[in-house]
């Protein structure tokens, strides 16, 4: 642990210096790659650790997203905006989970899949809160300059990010992490020996939640305008686990390294192939899980 | 009155809903897999159909023998080249295959016929039919009729015929079947044209009715959804009964409620059901 937590210190120093090597343009990458980060990272509690294939992170993302949003509009500072998204997606994830965990296989991934259409469609409906279709404009921070503002923003996603894995690898060498894996590998079994199994997957599921609620926040605040498509994408669930299947589902390292390729990929397909670029990701969906069902990581344990 | 009416309306869009859902279930159940396809494939079915009817003139309730073969080529020879490779794979992964394959589907419809919606219209219309106080459409009756006659007609392909009953066999008991004889793979193949076909004929019913584009993929695969979790899995009738359910709630609470909670309230009762009842309404406990 002590190794992990090192080199994840040093990782982390080497993306905070990344404003001295760019400009604005990677710094923007940057800030979408911590954010694609902690996306993955929270998947990690729930589908890498539990084994649990949930699609609510999109659900999380734009209830965060609105929640800071709307509490901004009412009139709240932006930090705090950004904890009470943190503490809405908290409590969510909780209900939600203590529903929808005694689902197993396909049922728990199509009702978490599901979670985001319809809060999609409440927000649609609850226009004189949330601006229905029309979307919400944001106030933009009062700071110095644009740069200032890039750099701000890359430094909050980068401190969640750095938040969220310290969360993970604490997880990972506890109790929790632990009879998480039990029940991955047997669920039933784990029961019967006395793990907790619904408090752990409760735990998983807001640990997976609180993150990317804060995640969604500091997006709505950084391109000061959100609508509901945009936000509830189901496309942000299917990335996050893209991105930790590339990396190798349950290691530690997984998560921040496949969202990185991910972005790199994304970032060169949407550049190059813009009419074909949801195409180009599904065809990358497809090779991966064909022949790299268990993510990058696994070609080093093949060839050693 | 009103209430008769917003219920026939019901019943019809469940008629279509049931062909819809027939397909993705018999999938789910037989395969235990998802797939992600059927929203798309319907779809391309409204295409199909679509073009049949503009470019040659092919009537859509003839186009369905069209789209039939078509479709079940197209399903038995995906199944059999490439989902059947990772059939034994957890959840997750055949989950993301068929995903990233109805990506690239949608996004390749979209690039061909771009995200304009289209429908057909029949020239000449066909009319309604007036029941007393009741006002039927008729291209709607009978595309909800033919919807029904093909849900019934893979009802007994599945009762009947030998390779129904090994499909009925595979799902109940998969290493079973294989001692007595039954080739698994090219059952799963089978099964999956199967599906596939009802995608296709389904969606060229619906052309007719809703307006197409390659951005209601997904609509229709969340109601296919929905209908497999009221109706249970892998099971004609209960997609049949599931189908009508579902129409006759999407048209009441539209009426209550208002149409722009026709979704949320179809998810919510899928929630709701999952929780209550997690093996659906008239499931039967064990298939899973």
């Amino acid at each position: 642990m002590k190794r992990d937590a090192l080199r994840a210190v040093a990782m982390f120093v080497l993306i905070a210096l990344l404003p001295l090597a760019g400009d604005s343009y990677w710094l923007r990458l940057g800030t979408t790659m911590l954010m694609y980060g902690v996306l993955a990272i929270s998947w990690n509690f729930i589908g890498g650790m539990a084994g649990y294939p949930s699609f609510a992170s999109a659900a999380f993302f734009g209830l965060g997203a609105y929640a800071g949003a709307v509490a901004q509009k009412l009139g709240a500072p932006m930090g705090f905006a950004w904890a009470l998204a943190g503490a809405a997606a908290l409590v969510f994830a909780a209900a939600l989970g203590v529903a929808l965990l005694r689902l197993r296989g396909h049922y728990f991934a199509i009702a978490s899949l599901v979670v985001a259409e319809v809060l999609r469609e409440l927000v649609n409906a609850a226009t004189d809160l949330t601006g229905g279709g029309m979307g919400l404009n944001l106030p933009i921070p009062r700071l110095a300059s644009i740069e200032g503002q890039a750099m701000f923003f890359f430094y909050a996603m980068l401190a969640l990010a750095a938040l969220a894995f310290a969360a993970m690898l604490a997880a990972m060498h506890s109790r929790l992490g632990f009879g998480l894996r039990c029940i991955q590998q047997n669920e039933s079994a784990a029961d019967m020996l006395g793990v907790n199994t619904t408090l752990y997957k409760v735990a998983a599921f807001m640990l997976s939640g609180v993150f990317v609620g804060v995640a969604g926040a500091i997006y709505a605040s950084w391109v000061h305008y959100i609508e509901p498509p945009d936000v509830f994408d189901v496309l942000y669930s299917v990335k996050a686990i893209v991105m930790v299947l590339i990396g190798g589902a349950g290691s530690v390292f997984g998560p921040l390294f496949g969202a990185a390729l991910f972005l790199s990929l994304e970032e060169l397909v949407w550049r190059n192939y813009l009419q074909v670029h949801t195409g180009v990701l599904g065809l990358l969906i497809v090779l991966l899980v064909l022949f790299l069902p268990k993510g990058l990581i696994s070609l080093r344990r093949r060839t050693a | 009155m009103l209430v008769l009416q917003v219920l026939a309306n019901g019943l019809i869009l469940g008629g279509l809903y049931a062909c819809i859902a027939a397909g993705f279930s018999l999938v789910w159940g037989v395969l235990n897999i998802i797939n992600i396809l059927h929203g798309s494939f319907i779809v391309l079915g409204g295409y199909l159909a679509f073009f049949a009817y503009s470019i040659a003139g092919i009537h859509p309730f003839a186009s369905i023998l069209i789209a039939a073969p078509l479709f079940f080529a197209l399903g038995y020879a995906l199944q059999a080249g490439l989902i059947n490779r990772m059939i034994a794979a957890p959840v997750l992964l055949t989950l993301s295959l068929t995903f990233g394959l109805d990506l690239m589907l949608a996004n390749g419809m979209l690039v061909a016929f771009s995200a304009d919606f289209r429908k057909i219209i029949l020239d000449p219309p066909l009319g309604v039919l007036s029941v007393g106080p009741l006002v039927v459409p008729v291209d709607r009756l009978t595309a909800m009729i033919l919807a029904l006659a093909l849900t019934g007609l893979l009802y007994l392909l599945l009762a009947r015929s030998r390779i129904g009953r090994a499909i009925v066999a595979v799902r109940m008991d998969r290493e079973a079947a294989a001692l007595m004889g039954v080739n698994v793979k090219r059952i799963y193949a089978v099964t999956f044209g199967l599906g596939s076909l009802m995608a296709g004929a389904s969606g060229a019913l619906l052309a007719m009715i809703f307006p197409i584009s390659p951005l209601v993929g997904p609509a229709y695969l969340g109601k296919a959804f929905v209908i497999c979790v009221l109706g249970g899995l892998g099971s004609v009738p209960g997609a049949m009964i599931g189908g009508l359910a579902l129409g006759v709630v999407e048209s009441f609470g539209a009426l209550w409620l208002g149409p722009e909670y026709a979704v949320p309230l179809s998810f919510t009762l899928l929630i709701l059901v999952l929780i209550v009842r997690p093996s659906g309404l008239l499931g039967k406990r064990g298939y899973e």
